[in-house]
């Protein structure tokens, strides 16, 4: 599916609203979640998944052509942790879905969907 | 720089603000394209959204793990994971760039 079709279902499921509408609902929450990362901040929607933004230092790398070294700035990257509740969905039909220990491996991590809902 | 973290309120704000419907309108609204989104995953589709990223289902196979703790071998069984591949407009504007010069 793409945005365009994304559009398309959900004005469809809305008779009451132009497509211009809903583009712009979509445009508006894609653009707040960007916008949220631009600025570092963490974005976390329960039932889904949470995204964050991780920095990167600055390495070398290597142009995997010419094997000849290059300097990779540092930067920032935006990563997306699969909600609990999500991860559950996408495996629906297959067995244990128990999640009790489903986060013991995880040190310190994001755990975007913690306790509640 | 740690900063706040944005949920589902402020993205119906945003809405809110952005098209002139009611709040509860806005709330159902983004309830619904996030609702979209999922069931197109749990299907194992892939969701494009142009200058933002793609969510895209992977099928994993078994293999053996371990407990990090007891160092016990367990099977992980296999599983359906979503990882979200970041556009390069997305990257850039995260690197403060400008949309264009997406890779380096």
């Amino acid at each position: 599916m793409i945005k365009s079709e994304l559009v398309m279902r959900i004005a469809e499921q809305n008779p009451h609203l132009y497509q211009r509408d809903v583009e712009n609902i979509v445009g508006a929450i894609l653009e707040t979640i960007a916008d949220a990362l631009a600025r570092g901040d963490r974005v976390e929607l329960r039932g889904f998944g949470a995204f964050s933004v991780k920095r990167r230092d600055a390495r070398m790398g290597r142009n995997p052509r010419t094997g000849e070294t290059v300097a990779v700035a540092e930067k920032a990257i935006p990563v997306f942790k699969t909600g609990k509740e999500m991860r559950n969905r996408l495996n629906r039909d297959g067995v244990g879905e128990d999640d009790a220990d489903d986060d013991a491996g995880e040190p310190g991590g994001v755990a975007p969907l913690a306790a509640a809902r | 720089m740690a900063g706040r973290t944005v949920t589902r309120a402020d993205l119906c704000e945003a809405v809110y603000q952005r098209v002139g419907l009611s709040r509860t309108e806005s709330a159902a609204l983004v309830e619904s394209v996030l609702s979209e989104i999922c069931d197109c995953l749990e299907r194992g589709e892939t969701v494009k959204l142009s200058s933002f990223g793609s969510f895209v289902v992977r099928e994993k196979g078994e293999r053996i793990g371990r407990n990090p703790k007891t160092g016990v071998e367990v099977p992980i069984e296999p599983r359906r994971v979503m990882v979200f591949k970041p556009s390069n407009v997305l990257k850039a504007r995260i690197n403060g760039e400008s949309a264009a010069d997406g890779e380096d």
